[in-house]
């Protein structure tokens, strides 16, 4: 479960001044569910889900990720956790089982219990032809199943996403919706951030749309269509974009 | 702090580093050529050049003396002195290095000396150089010798003991141990090495470790795990403290097997030879591992400096352009601990890196001023502190972490 509350993150730019990346974002993704952060470059969905993931800490608000707070115990939140984004590479000069074990022991995992859930990860994942090469050598698809097997191996509650399939070609993309439509029918908390309208389509049970920071509109797709009087995911976006601009403006 | 963590990370840091080549290069394969290199280089060409110099017999103008053969005739048998003729342009020739001295004769010498009048001989050299130098060592020596052979015929002529004008005799023998000569000659670079190769042993690790993983987009995912952020930085320092030290043991070895090589192929004839130039490479091995444990603290400041630097980088090359400056200031009171004269003091012994030049040098020589070891020691160890606790901070620091 995740729940955010007036989450507010303010960076100061010694040129831009005062940016408020995060502003009073509130919302709750529930387990068995995938939240889906939509919004343009630079709307705040990197922060906000930086901040869920402890990476950062709020300069207002707060959230609850399973059931720790965030400001309070960012360890237990991220030992709770699996974050996955474009940006979080793999150690190049590491074999994929070197790179799960290590991550497996900071997360607490005794050596009998990384064994099994290697040769798990690995079945499920289909590592087993690369488990023991260098990351360095791997294919892109090669290593968003490696990066996949980290984010869980110590089997988090919640899952973080942050535009996971940026760069991927069509089949590895395919492998990483496929991959969190499983974690969502294994009673996982997802919050998966894309500015790709199709993927929210596919995907998300539940949506937020997020600009300047803030968080424009929120529900499921049926009852944003019904709002923004609009099917299409792409329409209903630029519509709560917009009507947020009008407004602001 | 978790020790399990820390140690976890250290573990992954060290295997990381290890298949890392530019890791392995500047940690190991650079101290172990660079150290016999350098040794090889100059004590060699020193000694060689040194040596000839001494062999080679100087060519000396003689100016004048025209009207006294006797000192002429004593100058040309002078088998360590070879003359050639007068010429006009004798400065030039001193310069262009073709003369290495020119003795002046006064007009009527040897007549002066036989009525007993003073008179006065001039040597001309060049200053500063070597060949030139050892021409007027031999000029004197012989002059000397030449004018207490006159002393004592003057005295027999008078019927008194040559004794007369040395009532004593002056002998100078050298008290201090082989290796506090050698400590004098070559310790003062031992430090100098060590405290350069712990730098850049652990400079390249340091900003791999930081600015490199945030390069690679590895920094986030580490990030992302439950380690805190202080044993995440303890794990990472040790392995950058894990290559410079490595780094300094190595080029202690390398040193020890360079020196024990060198004896034996010069064996003992060899080894006065290259006493007698300066080049004595007897040194205290009790001294030569305090160097080691008191480089100890320093290269935890070293490692905690370039890691908090290279953590602000956004980049490896940032972080190269912060860091390679740094040797300079390394280098600086490195080199001043290498100055004649440069003595280790109370005020001294708080200066970073310069005190530890100075007392290792003394340290190599078999001198160990307990005090002066305590106040350094100490003192080091208080200054890496502060720059590790600066480091951890810069860890916790966002803003740092995510610097764009």
């Amino acid at each position: 479960m995740i729940e955010a509350r007036n989450l507010t993150k303010v960076f100061h730019d010694k040129k831009r001044g005062e940016i408020r990346a995060v502003d009073k974002v509130s919302f709750t993704c529930r387990p068995g569910q995938v939240y889906g952060l939509l919004g343009a470059n630079g709307a705040g969905k990197t922060t906000t889900l930086r901040l869920l993931a402890t990476l950062l800490q709020p300069t207002g608000g707060g959230a609850r990720v399973a059931g720790f707070d965030i400001a309070a115990e960012p360890e237990r939140v991220r030992a709770s956790v699996g974050f996955l984004a474009t940006s979080t590479a793999l150690y190049g000069r590491l074999t994929a089982r070197e790179t799960i074990t290590y991550f497996g022991r900071l997360n607490g995992l005794s050596d009998a219990a990384l064994t099994e859930r290697i040769a798990r990860l690995a079945d499920d994942l289909d590592l087993h032809e690369f488990l023991d090469r260098r990351v360095e050598k791997f294919s892109t698809g090669m290593k968003q199943k490696t990066s996949i097997a980290r984010t869980l191996v110590h089997d988090p509650a919640v899952l973080i996403f942050d535009e996971p399939t940026i760069g991927l070609d069509v089949m590895t993309a395919r492998n990483i919706v496929r991959f969190v439509r499983d974690c969502r029918a294994r009673g996982k908390t997802v919050i998966y951030s894309t500015h790709v309208m199709s993927e929210v389509e596919k995907l998300c049970d539940m949506v937020g749309i997020i600009h300047h920071g803030r968080l424009v509109a929120e529900g499921t797709l049926a009852e944003l269509g019904q709002r923004y009087g609009q099917q299409d995911m792409e329409e209903i976006f630029i519509r709560a974009v917009g009507a947020d601009t009008e407004e602001a403006a | 702090m978790n020790r399990h963590n820390i140690f976890t990370v250290y573990r992954k840091e060290l295997r990381d580093s290890l298949r890392d080549r530019r890791t392995v290069m500047s940690m190991i394969v650079i101290p172990t050529l660079m150290i016999p290199g350098i040794m090889a280089v100059a004590i060699g060409v020193s000694t060689r050049a040194i040596n000839k110099a001494r062999e080679e017999v100087p060519t000396v103008m003689v100016l004048g003396g025209d009207d006294s053969p006797v000192l002429r005739a004593a100058l040309a048998a002078h088998p360590k002195l070879h003359l050639v003729r007068t010429a006009a342009n004798w400065k030039q020739r001193i310069s262009d290095k073709q003369l290495r001295a020119v003795i002046d004769i006064p007009a009527g010498f040897d007549a002066a000396l036989e009525r007993g009048t003073p008179a006065e001989v001039k040597i001309y050299h060049y200053k500063g150089e070597l060949r030139s130098g050892f021409a007027v060592g031999e000029l004197r020596d012989f002059l000397n010798g030449y004018r207490e052979k006159t002393v004592t015929a003057r005295l027999v002529g008078r019927g008194l003991p040559a004794a007369l004008v040395k009532p004593f005799e002056v002998r100078t023998e050298n008290v201090a141990p082989p290796e506090k000569v050698g400590g004098n000659m070559i310790g003062g670079l031992i430090p100098y090495l060590f405290i350069i190769l712990c730098f850049t042993g652990a400079m390249y690790p340091a900003m791999d470790l930081t600015a490199g993983e945030k390069e690679r987009g590895t920094m986030e995912t580490i990030l992302c795990s439950p380690v805190a952020r202080t044993d995440l930085v303890l794990g990472k320092f040790l392995m950058v403290l894990t290559a410079s030290l490595t780094t300094a043991v190595i080029s202690t070895v390398v040193l020890g097997v360079s020196i024990a090589v060198r004896v034996a192929t010069l064996g003992d004839s060899g080894m006065a030879a290259a006493a007698s130039s300066g080049m004595d490479m007897t040194l205290d091995p009790a001294g030569l591992l305090l160097v080691l444990a008191m480089v100890l603290p320093v290269a935890v400041l070293f490692c905690a400096v370039l890691l908090a630097v290279s953590l602000f980088a956004k980049s490896i090359k940032e972080a190269s352009s912060y860091a390679s400056p740094m040797i300079i200031l390394i280098i600086i009171p490195a080199m001043m601990g290498l100055m004649p004269g440069v003595e280790l003091n109370t005020r001294l012994a708080l200066v970073p890196i310069l005190n530890i030049a100075l007392v290792s040098k003394e340290l190599v020589s078999g001198v160990f001023h307990w005090h002066y070891l305590a106040l350094i020691f100490g003192s080091t160890c208080a200054y890496a502190a502060v720059a590790l606790a600066f480091c951890v901070h810069m860890f916790n620091r966002e803003s740092v972490l995510f610097r764009s």
